[in-house]
């Protein structure tokens, strides 16, 4: 079942572009990454799920249901951790994670706790003397805190050191083995690499490719070098060839296609060294803003 | 409505029902304690007005009022007491949903399984409450003040109830039109200078209604709706004015939940 369908979804404010017919399908389970660049409509997105905005044109569902219409009822079972994280100033920890319990049917204070201890947050400070750090923890511990079916996290890292983002990491993979479906909005590829099955690329406000990771990464480009004495660009021009840069007499290009084109070419010439690898997807990415 | 939303904002408001309850307190104490002598000098004081110009007189109210009795004593008073309820109203209609957008709270609210609706209901009347709570405060105020410094001077109790019931009305309208104001600019990032800019503009309105005799800006100042020393003088309100302040903030209200349900939250900037 499709937890979240997205359909020809837009959104102006006023004249500005927020997101043009983006459309997509995060399934019951996966971890559904969004990458883009800032300002690409990555938290319009997630804030027109949350019903926060309202849709120009096209339409949504979550757990099967439009957000506009259910939107309360679908919140239910959803977390949010937003990309900032304010939250009442003058209130303790402890007290605005009970605020946030008290919305929802569950007695939470036990998994309160463990979230707490595991990231290593103080129940009963106040959120004011608190760091941007300790303040996404806050964070983390309230979207999590109702143990919802689908959660949302809008650039969750920032701020975070690499120890706690480890930690969050490994919360965020167990939560997903009980069966959570995650939709990880972020600009650094490589934790989307590390953490998600599926990735959607948005840019300038459209979807510009929803793929697997492995077949972004294997299936479509190879990141080739050669080297051999008096190799020139132009006598080297296979189609599917991008992103070529010629260095000495070595050439780096993108691949897209049958690698047996690529091998039968090279061997007509005398080398003295070959590289084939697997794009990094900050490379793969880095092709789709071009 | 949402009881956990309510108990928050309710809280919340709290402190600030406590100061201004204090304030207008002390406003009304401090100026009840020279009736005594105002009244005692009537004739004097009287003269003494004479001598300003009528349209200084008009601003205050003062052309209507009898300083010598308790009730005209307590309307010139009750302006400044009005004043004061005016922008604490104003205040709580500028913030109610300003301050969480601007704080950056709203996201976390408006995540949670609620609807707007009942997020505005619930703040709404999380608000009200305090308003009630001050409103209580200067009814108790008001008639301790009078018992203390009337001496032998005899006051219509009835008029003094009108004048008190006057408030939470009065209030209202600053709530729903401070609240559809605060939904109709693009955004509200700090709520004092609103508040105080509707509540000083109303009464400044109130007060050149009385130094022109214009009579259409009566019609939209509540200072003029609720005018206190008119009330005294009539023993009644205006009905017709009373009801167009309550239609106003019908109005402001219902265009308030229409609006704020159609809302889009701003995000970070």
């Amino acid at each position: 079942m499709s937890i979240i369908e997205v359909t020809d979804l837009t959104k102006y404010y006023g004249k500005a572009r927020g997101i043009v017919n983006v459309s997509f399908e995060v399934e019951e389970g996966e971890i559904f990454g969004f990458i883009g660049p800032n300002g690409a409509g990555k938290s319009t997105t997630i804030r027109l799920l949350l019903s926060l905005i309202h849709p120009s044109s096209g339409s949504a569902k979550v757990f099967g249901k439009d957000v506009t219409a259910h939107g309360p009822e679908i919140r239910r079972d959803i977390g949010y951790l937003p990309s900032e994280v304010y939250y009442y100033e003058g209130m303790k920890v402890i007290d605005l994670l009970k605020y946030s319990a008290s919305f929802f049917d569950c007695d939470c204070t036990q998994r309160m706790h463990q979230l707490a201890d595991t990231m290593e947050l103080s129940l009963n400070r106040r959120i004011n003397d608190l760091s941007y750090g300790n303040k996404k923890k806050v964070g983390i511990v309230q979207g999590l805190l109702h143990s919802p079916k689908l959660l949302f996290l809008d650039e969750p890292t920032a701020g975070l050191d690499p120890l706690m983002q480890r930690k969050f990491f490994d919360l965020i993979r167990a939560e997903n083995a009980r069966g959570v479906t995650v939709f990880f909005s972020s600009h650094i590829l490589g934790e989307v690499q590390r953490l998600c099955t599926r990735v959607g690329i948005i840019r300038e406000g459209s979807i510009a490719e929803i793929s697997d990771i492995r077949t972004l990464q294997q299936n479509n480009y190879k990141k080739i070098g050669i080297t051999a004495a008096g190799l020139d660009a132009a006598s080297f021009d296979l189609p599917g060839m991008t992103n070529i840069q010629p260095e000495n007499s070595t050439l780096h290009f993108f691949f897209k296609g049958d690698i047996n084109v690529v091998l039968e070419k090279i061997s007509t010439i005398q080398v003295t060294d070959v590289t084939i690898e697997e794009p990094t997807l900050e490379e793969i990415f880095m092709h789709y803003y071009e | 409505m949402n009881t956990n939303i309510y108990r928050h904002e309710f809280r919340t408001h709290l402190k600030s029902v406590l100061t201004w309850s204090m304030a207008v307190t002390g406003i009304l104490f401090v100026y009840f304690s020279f009736f005594s002598v105002f009244a005692d000098q009537a004739a004097l004081m009287n003269e003494m007005l004479e001598n300003f110009p009528q349209e200084f007189r008009a601003a205050f109210g003062l052309d209507n009022m009898d300083l010598s009795s308790v009730l005209g004593y307590f309307s010139f008073v009750f302006l400044f007491a009005q004043l004061c309820l005016a922008i604490q109203a104003g205040n709580y209609g500028f913030g109610l949903v300003s301050i969480e957008e601007s704080e950056l709270t709203a996201d976390f609210l408006l995540s949670k399984p609620v609807s707007r609706a009942q997020v505005l209901t619930s703040k709404l009347l999380a608000a009200l409450t305090g308003l009630i709570l001050t409103n209580l405060v200067v009814w108790v105020a008001s008639f301790l003040a009078i018992s203390l410094f009337r001496g032998e001077r005899e006051y219509e109790a009835r008029v003094l109830i009108l004048l008190l019931l006057s408030m939470v009305i009065f209030q209202f309208f600053f709530l729903s039109v401070g609240l559809v104001i605060s939904l109709l600019v693009k955004r509200v990032r700090n709520v004092t200078p609103y508040a105080l800019g509707l509540g000083f503009g109303t009464y400044v309105l109130g007060a050149f209604s009385g130094m022109l005799g214009d009579v259409k800006l009566e019609l939209i100042t509540p200072f003029k709706h609720f005018d206190a020393a008119a009330i005294v003088k009539q023993g009644a309100y205006d009905t017709a004015l009373v009801l167009l302040n309550v239609a106003v903030s019908l109005l402001a209200l219902g265009l308030s939940y229409w609006l704020y349900l159609r809302r889009d939250i701003p995000a970070v900037s």
